[in-house]
């Protein structure tokens, strides 16, 4: 009986990269770090490493083989710095050794000699100095200039949104084992590995052929290791090159915190201009991106954020444009939702602002400003099967969402001391990866002789059941149980050139080409089974629960027979089948074109309740509308869109990360970072829009992984409605996550600044 | 990773263990790396997300097993001899058992790298829990950490256990038998009370006065673990957990060894103080709660340490063995200054006491952290009050995180005596107590929010306390 992941997880049994076996002789390695966020190197001294006993060797970057460049996306990244360190923490060294322990301090008592330079953390300072990763990019649509005479209603502000860490609880961590002619098979916790063989690949100077890597899953990921576990794997095997040992790395949490990046905090510039009604004529904003020192995914982060900035809304004027700023602080990196949440936090805000003006509430303009079918996006393409108004109608019928703010509203005249708030957040989240040329994957399927099946594909499982999914398309194709399906695996000798798992895509690009493959052995089984049953009309044949029919009706014919016989009479079974999702391109020269599959939608409404002597708060409750398609696994869509829920929560209100003036990281554990337990997580309750249909979409399901994150986005605005219950004059200032302190601060603070 | 030392013997699931390891070195390292139980994960080192967390039995009086819920990384294996120690392994049946099955049928596992400590906690819940009360079984596993989940499925999943079993229906000497019956332990538990008697014993060693003393050691193996896995180490055990709170003499006197599940759970502290339960379970998770221990928390003297703030608002007293003579310290004197305390290398704790407050009175225990539950407070603050004829006749505020020690308020509390409890008062109250504190801004705010978050707390203590004499309005409007 082959168990399910979720039932190897629940008896410990399932392993995890850490987890694997190695042998007595297994060395560790460890990097000696930056002390300073920017500097020119003058000296590294690494012999008092070596009067540690157990030291085995010291790497710097003179003893790379290869080229010093981890960098996927920009060539701006080396494995150990050489001349120059960029932030606090950058890798100088590696320290190899017999255990963790003397690894970590050994590499402590490297001595690096700098000339310290100055350094800059914020992303307006960076902008003004002119630090970059990228110029500008501006999406736009209409004529915003000329529409500002028109508007009956402009409002201008700024926003701010946090860094978020990502707090996966399996820490970053790799093993490399040497293997014959200079090979190496690395297992490395990574979402991409395809991009981390091309950069041991590069690092080693050896071609990808020679470097096999695999991920047998993740202890979460959230995007904080499609870009960011590669260091680790590139350290692990550089040792492993060069000592021809088992060398593993694994990362304790506070180190995990403060070498790695977190999601981009943002700065913003917004101005809205509206008719009477509360229609939005013109949209303008304008977003720093706080990219850190490297440019890791920063741009690509950056294009979803200038995607996303018009959300679920038609906005028939708009200019956005956006820019990575180069500071010094560790490379930020992808996280759920890649750029989209922080960009549709601006546009919340300027409509907060500006129904604040009008003197209604937010959720009149959210209404009237929905996009609806037929209606182009600012960057060209045209909204389908839009589900904006029915997932909001939804909402708004199914739970009483009017009513619920007249209970509200007597709640909070009835008690002095306890303020209510509710708020609504309409999302709409384009799926595909925006750089079109990663939307491709494989895969590799083989039907063994006992009729058992095997699926090789690019997908890495972190939690999200993309293998859950893909056995389940693959079961369903052939007709056979769940359980003679096995997904292997992600490795990089089975599956060439792999897109990293991200961008809520694993399960369509993966399950798409795992599904070609089956139709494709199902093919030429049924063609078997045609003529083995004498001739018959190929269409006529079925598999259905594990047996050949005829018109619907079970022939002699089993799936184990049928494969037997596929086998004495040498058809295929295997295929490796490659799928491209169709009809996408990009013009960068335009920002104009179709960049997304498809669109995912949903409406949430947040409640909070707030304590309004001590500032402390509840969330209550949050209520979903999603569209989901048709789902492929309600469970496992239900507790991704949970999940979301719970971290676009915590990004909007307990979760804050702290830099002291020279770029050290303050919350550098988990004492210090909170992330949501179970008492924070509120009820939740999630109802998938009734028959949602999506042609171009895994068998008419949608992805899940991100687009839930941003429902969280309305804790913030709830929060904000229940000071103003308490404290009418209060202005937000529109800077997350609103903590404990800024809710008492706000409550409680003496002037009233009319922003 | 070790120094040589005596061997430590102990259960390990199934397996009779006599591990060298060194008495420093935390059961996390040894399960993984010794004995390859990879069920158990490591993921933070700082008892603060329970995906290390283990069972803990000793064997009590009548060869009964008791069984509790502890973090393996900051569990040193000096703290284990002659117990048994059970990881997700030693759990696991033939078959998924019934908290297992329900983890997976109502979605409480995703990435399920914190899965395993989950099941372990409500284990220990179904063990120990006097009844199925879902609330309660959410506080046994508050101390885990998911990122993945939101936790709604694991919700679902204890909601559905605690109707299919009903703990009130199974005497505590009983459990162990009953939790065999319905397959959440395996039969080996049966016979653990045979195996773990015929583990060879061990003397404990004496004490070394140089040795570093390790009470419930959840502070000090966050703070130091290197420096611990290889230095001597002198374990402080408690005489007798029995009576580990006791009355005496209009006093209520408490071991130093006592754990915060002790003090929560204690009835003549309950009988006291009624929001203790609610308020301990705020300030630490059940794992941490089985091992910290109130002389631990005391001589930790942390500036925000909740157990020092809560005592010094009673006024409490300690007890200090010296080699010569004990030597009563009152815990407002015992603080000198930040991470200093009145206490000499050759001292020991023995027990704190109390005066017992005379009826009517009024405590309450007030803090307020970036998150609710399980969190460092920013500020918190306990008041003990008690009133004659309407006038204040004794008064003890403390405050923790505005100074660098916890904090007694002696200048607001010789303000309010002889006063009676008005909101003018309370106000003028407020604001000498600004005039005491010294907060410094840091990652858990700053000095202006925990000046402003210290007024709202006495506030709330007062606001809590006398409902019916104060107007929230008054205060609020002339703050």
């Amino acid at each position: 009986m082959k168990l399910r992941d979720a039932e190897l997880h629940a008896q410990g049994a399932s392993q995890f990269t850490d987890d694997l076996l190695h042998p007595e002789g297994t060395l560790a390695v460890y990097p000696a770090v930056s002390s300073i966020a920017r500097g020119i190197i003058e000296k590294i001294d690494t012999e008092p490493a070596f009067a540690h006993v157990g030291v085995i060797a010291v790497f710097t970057a003179a003893d790379i083989p290869g080229v010093n460049q981890i960098g996927n996306f920009s060539a701006d990244e080396v494995l150990l710095a050489e001349k120059e360190v960029v932030y606090l923490g950058q890798p100088i060294a590696l320290v190899v050794a017999e255990t963790g322990e003397i690894a970590r301090q050994a590499a402590a008592s490297v001595v690096v000699d700098y000339q310290s330079l100055p350094a800059v953390f914020d992303a307006r300072t960076a902008d003004k100095m002119g630090l970059h990763i990228a110029p500008r990019r501006l999406f736009s649509c209409g004529d915003v200039e000329a529409a500002w005479a028109g508007c009956d209603l402009i409002v201008e502000g700024s926003a701010v949104t946090g860094a978020q860490e990502h707090m996966y609880l399996e820490t970053q961590n790799a093993i490399a084992y040497p293997l014959e002619n200079n090979g190496l098979r690395v297992f490395s916790a990574t979402q991409s590995p395809g991009g981390t063989q091309r950069s041991i690949a590069r690092v080693l100077g050896l071609p990808m052929h020679a470097v096999e890597v695999d991920v047998v899953r993740l202890g979460g990921g959230f995007g904080g290791k499609e870009e960011q576990a590669t260091a680790f794997a590139v350290m692990a095997a550089l040792a492993s090159h060069h000592l021809q040992r088992i060398v593993k790395i694994s990362l304790r949490r506070d180190e995990d915190y403060r070498l790695t990046g977190k999601r981009h905090p943002y700065e913003a510039d917004f101005k809205i201009g509206l008719d009477r009604s509360g229609k939005i004529l013109a949209y303008r904003a304008d977003f720093f991106q706080n990219a850190g020192a490297i440019a890791d995914l920063s741009p690509p982060i950056l294009e979803r954020s200038l995607f996303h900035a018009g959300n679920s809304y038609f906005i028939p004027n708009m200019q956005v444009s956006a820019v990575s700023c180069r500071t010094n602080l560790p490379p930020n990196t992808a996280f759920r939702g890649f750029g989209g949440p922080q960009a549709m936090y601006v546009l919340e805000s300027a409509i907060f602002k500006a129904a604040d003006k009008m003197g209604v509430d937010a959720s009149r303009i959210q209404e009237v400003n929905l996009l609806r079918e037929g209606q182009h996006f600012y960057y060209g393409m045209q909204a389908r099967r839009c589900m904006a108004t029915a997932c909001w109608r939804e909402a708004q019928s199914r739970f009483a969402l009017q009513q619920r703010q007249l209970e509200i509203d007597a709640f909070n005249a009835a008690h002095k001391l306890e303020k209510k708030g509710i708020a609504i957040m309409p999302i709409c989240f384009g799926i595909s990866f925006t750089s079109t040329f990663l939307n491709q994957a494989d895969a590799l399927l083989h039907v063994y002789g006992d009729g058992s099946v095997s699926v090789s594909c690019g997908a890495v499982e972190m939690g999200q059941g993309v293998k859950q999914k893909i056995g389940q398309v693959v079961s369903v194709v052939f007709g056979i149980d769940e359980q003679r399906v096995k997904v292997e695996s992600t490795n990089t000798t089975r599956i060439a050139n792999m897109s990293p798992t991200a961008a809520s895509t694993g399960a369509d690009l993966n399950g798409q080409a795992a599904r070609l493959a089956a139709l494709q052995i199902k093919q030429r089984l049924i063609d078997l089974a045609a003529a083995r049953l004498g001739g018959v009309d190929a269409s006529e044949i079925t598999f259905e629960r594990e047996q050949v029919c005829r018109q619907g009706q079970p022939t002699e014919l089993s799936w184990n027979r049928l494969v037997s016989l596929a086998y004495l009479s040498r058809t295929a079974l295997s295929a490796e089948v490659h799928y491209a999702t169709p009809e996408l391109f990009f013009d960068r020269t335009k920002e104009q074109g179709q960049p997304f599959a498809y669109h995912v939608y949903g409406c949430a409404a947040v409640e909070v309740t707030l304590d309004c002597l001590r500032g402390r708060y509840r969330i209550d409750s949050v209520k979903v509308v999603h569209d989901d398609g048709q789902p492929l696994d309600v469970m496992v869509d239900c507790g991704q869109i949970e999940g979301g829920i719970v971290q676009g929560l915590g990004w909007m209100t307990l979760e804050e990360v702290l830099f002291d003036d020279s770029g050290r990281l303050l919350t550098d554990n988990l004492t210090a970072y909170k992330i949501p337990d179970m008492h924070f997580a509120p009820d939740i309750d999630v109802h998938f829009l009734a028959s949602a249909t999506n042609p171009p979409g895994l068998m008419h399901s949608k992805a899940v992984g991100e687009p839930p994150l941003m429902y969280g986005i309305a804790a913030y605005f709830a929060l904000c409605k229940a000071i103003r219950a308490f404290i009418p004059a209060w202005q937000p200032d529109f800077r997350a996550p609103m903590t404990p302190e800024k809710v008492l601060l706000a409550l409680y603070q003496k002037q009233h600044p009319d922003a | 990773m070790s120094v040589a030392s005596e061997a430590v013997p102990f259960l390990l699931n199934r397996d009779k263990i006599e591990e060298k390891a060194g008495p420093g070195v935390v059961l996390l390292d040894i399960i993984r790396r010794v004995h390859h139980l990879t069920g158990t994960k490591e993921a933070c080192r700082e008892g603060d997300c329970g995906a290390c967390m283990v069972l803990l039995g000793t064997p009590e009086a009548s060869s009964r097993m008791r069984y509790v819920p502890v973090n393996s990384c900051l569990l040193p294996l000096g703290a284990v001899a002659g117990c048994h120690l059970v990881t997700i392994e030693g759990i696991n049946g033939p078959e998924l058992n019934p908290i297992q099955q329900m983890l997976v049928a109502q979605g409480g596992i995703q990435c399920g790298f914190c899965t395993p400590g989950f099941v372990i906690a409500l284990t220990a819940f179904f063990l120990n829990s006097i009844n199925s009360d879902a609330a309660a079984a959410m506080d046994a596993v508050a101390g885990n950490l998911c990122r993945c989940t939101g936790y709604a499925g694991i919700k679902r999943t204890i909601q559905a256990l605690c109707s299919r079993f009903d703990l009130s229906g199974s005497p505590q000497e009983n459990r162990i038998r009953d939790c065999i019956d319905w397959h959440l332990l395996p039969r080996y538990f049966a016979s653990i009370p045979e195996k773990l008697a015929s583990l060879p014993r061990i003397k404990p060693a004496p004490g070394d006065s140089d040795a570093v003393r390790v009470a419930g050691g959840t502070d000090l193996f966050v703070q130091k673990p290197e420096i611990l896995c290889s230095a001597p180490l002198n374990f402080l055990r408690p005489e007798n957990s029995a009576e580990c709170v006791r009355l005496q003499d209009g006093r209520c006197i408490i071991d130093a060894a006592t754990t915060i599940e002790q003090l929560r759970t204690s009835q003549a502290l309950q009988n006291l103080f009624p929001a203790i339960d609610e308020d301990f379970r705020r300030i630490c998770c059940a794992p941490i709660r089985q091992r910290a221990t109130v002389g631990g928390n005391l001589f930790n003297a942390s500036p925000i340490a909740d157990l020092a703030v809560f005592f010094l608002a009673l006024d409490a007293r300690l007890h200090i063995d010296g080699p010569m003579q004990e030597r009563p310290v009152r815990l407002r004197d015992f603080f000198k200054a930040y991470k200093q305390i009145d206490c000499g290398p050759d001292e020991l704790l023995r027990e704190i006491s109390l005066a017992l407050p005379e009826p009517p009175f009024g405590f309450s225990f007030e803090k307020v952290s970036k998150r609710t539950y399980l969190d460092i407070a920013s500020v918190n603050s306990a008041l003990l009050i008690e009133l004659s004829n309407g006038v204040i006749q004794k008064v003890c505020l403390s405050a923790g995180g505005v100074a660098p020690i916890p904090l007694y308020l002696n200048s607001t509390c010789e303000f309010l005596l002889g006063k009676a409890v008005r909101e003018e008062v309370v106000l003028e109250a407020a604001r000498v107590a600004q005039s005491e504190i010294a907060p410094i801004s840091d990652i858990r705010g700053t000095a202006d929010y925990k000046g402003l978050l210290l007024r709202q707390l006495i506030f709330a203590h007062f606001l809590k306390l006398f409902p019916e004499q104060l107007c929230w309005e008054a205060l609020h409007e002339t703050a």
